[in-house]
């Protein structure tokens, strides 16, 4: 398969399974990085001769690239950040924590990552709102008819993942975003797991808040992306103040800031991140998000009908859509299951992937988990259901 | 020690451990530890009376090298003085952290004399002995 040639890395004989936590890079991401630093690596909006203003061109292009991508009105609505954390922070602390008051409600689910959960839970200490959790139903989903019955006169914001990072479950969001403009609530996502996996369009979703981390759709790590509807995002207050965002300043402290997106964006950005970002959308849309899509529900299907053969191999989450498999070995604790693989050069995850909450619902605390991405083969899902078949001799390998 | 005695002696350990099961009683004292960078956590409480360690029980999710420790230094903690069983704590991680150390204090604990080859199963091989020394002083 010729995607296989485009990521250095698989030259070597790696099997890497672990996609939900950061992606690979492909060559022409490093190319574009390598590229800045090597040849224009002058400082952002700064325009005074030809290299700067081949950066300050780079950077802006790259915020439209993210506005096409997913399908934003204005390039104003995309503030780069260093990842989804950040941006949440951002969302949390720079916009719900003066629009809410004392007893309004947030609702989360207990299967959302810890960066959709803390901040949440510092504001409440903050300001005194509450968090509530949307029930799940048997298979780890989230249902419209749970958030319909959550909802009361106090709720105010609902924050769910767009695609868990364990269960792996595709929120309604259209649907959710709807009821909840019905009864004036905002509604923030985590697109994390989602972004670069699955065509996100932030207009048909009419999502007011969005987050995502550029390392896990082929590009850099520091960089990611706040997303917020203009008129939420005007109101933000920044978290950092400095160069770049005020348009001018006096002795006396009177003060005027930028528009957006730069009043979002204080001090020198990562520009290398940003032009890496750019590299890795590109890179994307040349092999097209609904092919990525197709191929990684092929992977999903493949690895499961393969996996469920398998006598000792439990899978959590067989109901769900993406690319992300749950599993332990039975009787064997998941941090040793993810070594052994790790002999045989497959790389999962193990443990309770940031969703420490998610016990209560999975009945377990700790899994490996698997998440695919389109330059995975089923000649590397043959490869890991022969290590698990042979799963009997584990001690042997690991000890 | 041969690797094949090793390796049994540890999976003895692991399927069995020493004092598993926490109890509910105040003369215990008790500690927490998980390690930040693994998901390995284990909760202990001991009972110290006279200055010897009458009992160690432990509870919690861990990989087969972390609770296999524990069990083991368990069974070389019980029964001995406060002093005694610093000095093979000490002893203990001397052998970890490639120091000298004295093979005739840590019974069992041998198994573990090269786990230094493996960085990323050291935190697994001393989570319980840092935790008991919570609670030992």
């Amino acid at each position: 398969m010729d995607i296989r040639k485009d990521f250095p890395i698989l030259k070597t004989n790696l099997i890497y399974f672990d996609n939900g936590a950061t992606t690979l890079k492909p060559q022409s991401v490093i190319d574009a990085i390598t590229e800045y630093y090597s040849h224009y690596s002058a400082n952002a909006h700064r325009g005074d001769y030809s290299i700067s203003q081949k950066v300050d061109t780079v950077y802006e292009t790259t915020r439209n690239k993210v506005r096409q991508f997913i399908n934003a009105r204005e390039t104003g609505e995309i503030i780069f950040t260093k990842g989804s954390t950040e941006s949440l922070n951002m969302i949390v602390f720079g916009f719900f924590k003066y629009y809410l008051k004392k007893g309004d409600e947030i609702l989360l689910t207990k299967s959302e990552h810890s960066s959709n959960i803390l901040p949440w839970f510092e504001l409440g200490k903050d300001i005194g709102c509450v968090v509530k959790y949307i029930p799940l139903d048997n298979k780890g989903k989230v249902t419209l008819n749970n958030v319909k019955k959550m909802i009361n006169e106090k709720t105010k914001v609902i924050s769910l993942a767009h695609i868990t990072n364990v269960v792996g479950d595709i929120r309604p969001l259209k649907e959710i975003t709807e009821l909840a403009h019905q009864h004036n609530i905002l509604v923030v996502s985590d697109a994390s797991q989602s972004i670069g996996h699955m065509k996100v369009d932030v207009t048909d979703l009419d999502i007011d808040f969005m987050a995502f981390s550029g390392h896990k759709m082929c590009g850099p790590t520091g960089i990611g992306v706040l997303y917020g509807k203009y008129e939420y995002l005007d109101k933000m207050r920044p978290m950092e103040f400095g160069g770049g965002m005020n348009a001018s300043f006096d002795v006396d402290g009177t003060v005027e800031y930028k528009s957006l997106p730069h009043r979002l964006e204080a001090g020198t950005p990562n520009i290398a991140g940003v032009v890496g970002l750019g590299a890795a959308i590109d890179y994307l849309n040349r092999i097209g998000i609904d092919n990525i899509t197709r191929i990684e529900r092929e992977l999903r299907k493949y690895a499961l009908e393969k996996l469920s053969k398998i006598d000792n191999v439990i899978v959590y989450n067989t109901h769900t859509d993406s690319g992300i498999i749950a599993f332990n070995l039975k009787g064997v604790f998941s941090q040793d299951t993810a070594l052994y693989l790790d002999q045989h050069n497959i790389c999962v995850r193990a443990g309770s992937h940031c969703a420490k909450m998610l016990k209560d619902e999975f009945n377990t605390k700790n899994t490996c988990r698997i998440s695919f991405y389109f330059y995975n083969t089923e000649e590397e899902i043959d490869k890991l259901v022969e290590v698990l078949q042979d799963g009997k001799d584990i001690f042997k390998v690991i000890l | 020690m041969d690797q094949n005695l090793k390796r049994t002696i540890i999976l003895e350990h692991y399927q069995h451990p020493a004092g598993k099961g926490l109890i509910d009683d105040d003369t215990y004292k008790r500690a927490d530890m998980n390690i930040e960078s693994c998901i390995d956590e284990i909760h202990m409480m001991a009972k110290v009376e006279d200055n010897v360690i009458k009992d160690i029980r432990f509870d919690g999710e861990a990989c087969a090298i972390s609770t296999a420790t524990t069990s083991i230094m368990i069974n070389q903690l019980k029964g001995k003085t406060v002093a005694e069983a610093k000095k093979i704590i000490e002893n203990y991680n001397n052998m970890i952290y490639e120091k000298e150390y004295d093979k005739e204090l840590l019974g069992e604990a041998i198994v573990f004399d090269e786990i230094y080859k493996q960085p990323n199963r050291i935190k697994c091989a001393t989570l319980a002995w840092d935790c008991i020394k919570k609670i030992i002083g």
